[in-house]
């Protein structure tokens, strides 16, 4: 289809604002810019349409299936998007004073009690803007609490292999060196070989649990006291907490310091990428260094306070304030039934598909899973040629988003399956069904699979020529 | 009592079994039984209803002003009607990062238009996809220019202080040098930004409009980066951006900025929009979601996240940034805002902003009390003294429905935009009158 730009005519446009009703002042030709942007010239209904051609080559949610594992695609209810469109939220200016936003200092305290229960943790900043940008507040958290103590020599952060590539990257950021620890053949972190690279120069671990693939470790508590008796930090990575909201608590497994995702445990979108938040969460003695702007309640009355030894700011203002306005009212519609309730039929979902699946595909590490389980097609690629790519791009021409692929990293030719609890009993039977045509047009027909898929707006794309040649901007101007 | 499960009772049952399990309570067998939650101390679930009623009470105890006369890293702009509708489409809503180009070329070829769009906008080469805010792209843009050699940030005071708190607080991560130049007459020194830099440089950070609104002499400053061999990075207000000379043309290496202003409201300070743009020279430096363009194997055109070798997911602990998603919804916000505004428009929103505020500025300082503090020119925020304390005028302001400028140093700094008609200005300047009274 073609571009914004290429739509564009000149002389077309909407007409927005009104004439100006002051003596007009004009910039002078010093401080002006040589050349005006060029933006596109639209009426209104060729914009109208135009998004709504980009809307019908899009798949969201709500157009179907959406098991992207460690991504928690849960439906995104509409009463959470019709209280964060209210103007009572929109329409408050971020530095305002405190006595003219308690509704809004409300909705932030209030959900960090309800989170903080639901976690264990003590406090919470909801300044993050994502997963990985609250990794980074967190490392900083672990930074300066150590720094604080004159404990200079803690640089180094344990990280599992089967850690998302987040964790990694963020530890850098914050200026941590990285080391990887390898799991064991039950997927689960080694506890010989984390005690060998534990010691005074630990400053903590990261971790995800229950894992990438989709286990909860049985030896967390052993895990993270190996950890704290070496005078080192838990870092709980919430991806997947949505395993066991409700089930057990990050604060009792031994963690001191966790991000939550609310746009995926806590149901709120994902926007196409964004914008999520990344709340942080942390222990009492971890809370004078949280960063600034955190709401306390006096009384009956909300404020901002500043704590004592703050890291700083990760970002302007407050973080993604409505995205927290949706998580409440998440939290709120479920309360303590609904959230072990989703936590458990998410379990159920996952595990009920694997059992669906495992006669046909190797599932790595088959057991009770929690929220989400790897495929491995190793097989199907030695015999057929028919790899985790060629399978997701088959699932395209049914309607299902294929799981997560290539990840995580010690599962080869994986597939992260991750259904969500809000899914119905007949969408699973339906993919398992799916997948499993799929498998054997596979076996029967491998090369076609090459060529899949057939069904959907443009087919395989060229992404060796996009990164050799990048073409990142319009530019064929007329 | 609320949920948004649909299986029933005995689907439950039916699939519990099929697994092989009793019951909910052994799918968790592995989890120690000493650590699981009895019952969470929240709560109980409540009806759509109920909800409804608790959060929209939250929302009345909010005060949202008739006029608002405050900027300072936010900023009340007008929102045309098609902007909200066309990202409450659910399809972009619900979807996430476009892993699978093939079923996401809506969210792709929205970013490369928008990508586009920003490049035009900041004349400059390559966009990311975006990031979380304008404070959080200043931040990144610091990290972008350190080098083995060069690992210090030398930071105008004329920025805004949540960016440079920003920018501090990542440069406290990543172990690099900052000098905060303060700031001279609302401006950045230039004198002493120059002292500030050494061969250790790596980028220097300036806003343009500065904090107080003033119109920085941006290209004098990038001239001395350059001379220092340092990087330019300039922080802008979109809006000015239409109509000032461009960060090309004052030789920025590379561009961030808050993109609210482009079509997202005030709501309390989020979501926002984080714009980061760059020359040719720094595109692979450049951290975020990027995407290109490409064909198919049938030779149409498409579009696909492309130069992931700078990424976290295949870079892990060398990648130039940890971030993994960016503001998709929000570069949408914007690219709908810039089209339906177009050229004309966005000139049209930067003329009406600075008219009104050069007509509100000499209609406050014309009473006593309230003289400009700095002199030079000014975009659409100005700072003027203030006779009594500043929350005395703000006071008076707020029983008149009237969010005034935002209390500084040196006195009130003022914002205005298109939203304020000239009765507004003129109501305003009636309370100040009275204030001086």
């Amino acid at each position: 289809m073609d571009l914004i730009f290429e739509k564009s005519r000149i002389g077309r446009g909407c007409t927005v604002l009104p004439e100006c009703d002051v003596p007009i002042a004009e910039i002078p030709k010093s401080e002006a810019r040589a050349c005006a942007p060029r933006l596109p010239q639209m009426a209104e209904i060729d914009i109208s349409r135009h998004y709504t051609e980009l809307m019908k080559r899009t798949h969201g949610v709500n157009d179907g299936f959406y098991p992207l594992g460690s991504c928690t695609m849960k439906y995104n209810p509409k009463l959470n998007e019709e209280l964060a469109a209210l103007p009572g939220f929109t329409g408050v200016h971020p530095l305002q004073e405190e006595s003219t936003v308690q509704g809004c200092l409300a909705v932030l305290e209030k959900t960090e009690e309800l989170l903080g229960e639901i976690t264990g943790m003590d406090q919470m900043t909801f300044q993050p803007a994502a997963g990985a940008h609250g990794e980074f507040t967190g490392l900083l958290l672990i930074k300066a609490f150590h720094k604080a103590r004159g404990d200079v020599k803690r640089t180094k952060i344990i990280v599992p292999d089967t850690a998302h590539g987040t964790n990694p990257a963020s530890c850098t950021m914050a200026g941590f060196k990285v080391i990887s620890v390898p799991s064991n053949e039950e997927g689960c972190v080694d506890l010989e070989k984390l005690r060998e690279v534990v010691g005074d120069d630990t400053a903590g671990l990261m971790l995800t649990n229950p894992n990438t693939v989709g286990i909860f470790d049985r030896n967390i508590l052993e895990i993270t006291k190996i950890i704290h008796e070496a005078g080192g930090l838990n870092y709980y990575d919430g991806a997947n907490l949505n395993a066991v909201m409700g089930i057990a608590r990050p604060g009792d497994m031994g963690f001191d310091v966790i991000h939550l995702n609310l746009h995926k445990t806590f149901s709120t979108p994902h926007g196409g990428g964004g914008p999520g938040s990344g709340a942080v969460g942390c222990k009492e003695f971890l809370a004078p260094f949280l960063p600034k702007f955190h709401v306390v309640k006096i009384g009956d009355e909300y404020a901002f306070e500043n704590p004592a030894q703050s890291i700083g700011s990760v970002k302007a203002f407050y973080g993604n304030f409505l995205v927290v306005v949706r998580a409440l009212s998440y939290i709120l519609v479920l309360g303590n039934q609904g959230i072990p309730e989703a936590a458990g039929n998410a379990v159920l979902n996952a595990n009920y598909m694997r059992v669906k699946l495992q006669d046909t595909f190797d599932i790595a590490f088959n057991n009770i899973c929690m929220h989400e389980f790897v495929m491995s097609m190793t097989k199907l690629k030695k015999e057929k040629g028919v790899s985790a790519l060629d399978f997701a791009k088959g699932l395209l021409d049914h309607g299902v988003h294929p799981p997560t692929m290539y990840f995580p990293l010690i599962v080869d030719e994986a597939l992260m399956v991750e259904p969500t609890e809000t899914e119905s009993k007949d969408t699973l039977d339906n993919v398992v069904a799916i997948f499993k045509e799929i498998y054997k047009n596979a076996r029967e027909n491998p090369e076609a699979m090459h060529e899949a898929p057939h069904t959907t707006p443009v087919r395989r794309l060229d992404e060796v020529g996009a990164a050799r040649n990048p073409v990142l901007k319009f530019e064929k101007w007329k | 009592m609320g949920n948004y499960i649909p299986s029933t009772q005995e689907e439950r049952a039916e699939m519990l079994k099929a697994v092989g399990v009793g019951s909910f309570d052994e799918l968790y067998a592995v989890v120690p039984p000493d650590m699981k939650v009895d019952k969470l101390n929240i709560p109980d679930g409540k009806s759509e209803l109920e909800v409804s009623e608790i959060i929209r009470g939250l929302a009345a105890k909010n005060k949202v002003y008739g006029s608002i006369f405050r900027g300072a890293g936010a900023y009340n702009h007008y929102i045309p009607s098609i902007v909200k509708s066309v990202t409450g489409k659910e399809e972009f809503l619900t979807a996430y990062t476009p892993y699978q180009a093939e079923i996401s070329q809506g969210i792709l070829q929205s970013i490369f238009e928008y990508q586009t769009m920003i490049c035009e906008l900041t004349d400059m080469d390559v966009s990311n996809a975006s990031v979380y805010d304008g404070a959080s792209a200043a931040a990144e843009a610091v990290a972008m220019c350190n080098t083995r050699k060069r690992k210090k940030a030398v930071i105008s005071g004329a920025a805004n202080p949540m960016v440079i708190q920003t920018i501090l607080t990542y440069c406290e991560g990543s172990d690099t040098e900052t000098v905060v130049v303060p700031a001279k007459n609302g401006k950045t020194d230039l004198e002493a930004l120059k002292e500030a830099m050494d061969e250790k440089t790596a980028g220097v950070f300036v806003q343009q409009p500065s904090y107080f609104g003033q119109i920085e002499d941006a290209e004098a400053i990038g001239a001395a980066a350059h001379e220092a061999g340092a990087k330019y990075i300039m922080g802008i207000y979109p809006i000015a951006g239409a109509v000032l000379k461009s960060p090309r043309e004052c030789g920025a290496d590379v561009v961030t900025g808050e993109g609210q202003p482009l079509g997202m409201s005030l709501a309390f300070g989020g979501p926002y929009l984080g714009f980061m743009a760059c020359t040719h020279d720094m595109m692979r430096q450049l951290p975020g979601r990027i995407v290109g363009e490409t064909t198919d194997v049938d030779y149409n055109r498409a579009y696909v996240l492309t130069l992931q070798a700078r990424e976290q997911h295949i870079r892990r602990e060398k990648a130039s940034s940890n971030i993994c998603s960016n503001q998709a919804l929000c570069a949408m916000t914007a690219a709908v805002y810039m089209t339906t505004m177009g050229t004309t428009g966005m000139k049209q929103t930067a003329g009406l902003c600075y008219s009104k505020a050069h007509y509100a500025a000499e209609q406050i300082s014309k009473i006593a009390g309230f003289e400009l503090v700095n002199d030079g020119d000014f975009f659409n925020e100005f700072v003027t003294k203030t006779p009594c304390a500043a929350d005395v005028v703000l006071k008076k302001l707020a029983d008149a429905d009237i969010l005034g400028g935002y209390p500084v140093e040196e006195g009130i700094l003022w914002c205005v935009t298109e939203m304020n008609s000239k009765a507004q200005i003129d109501a305003l300047t009636t309370v100040l009158k009275e204030v001086r009274a």
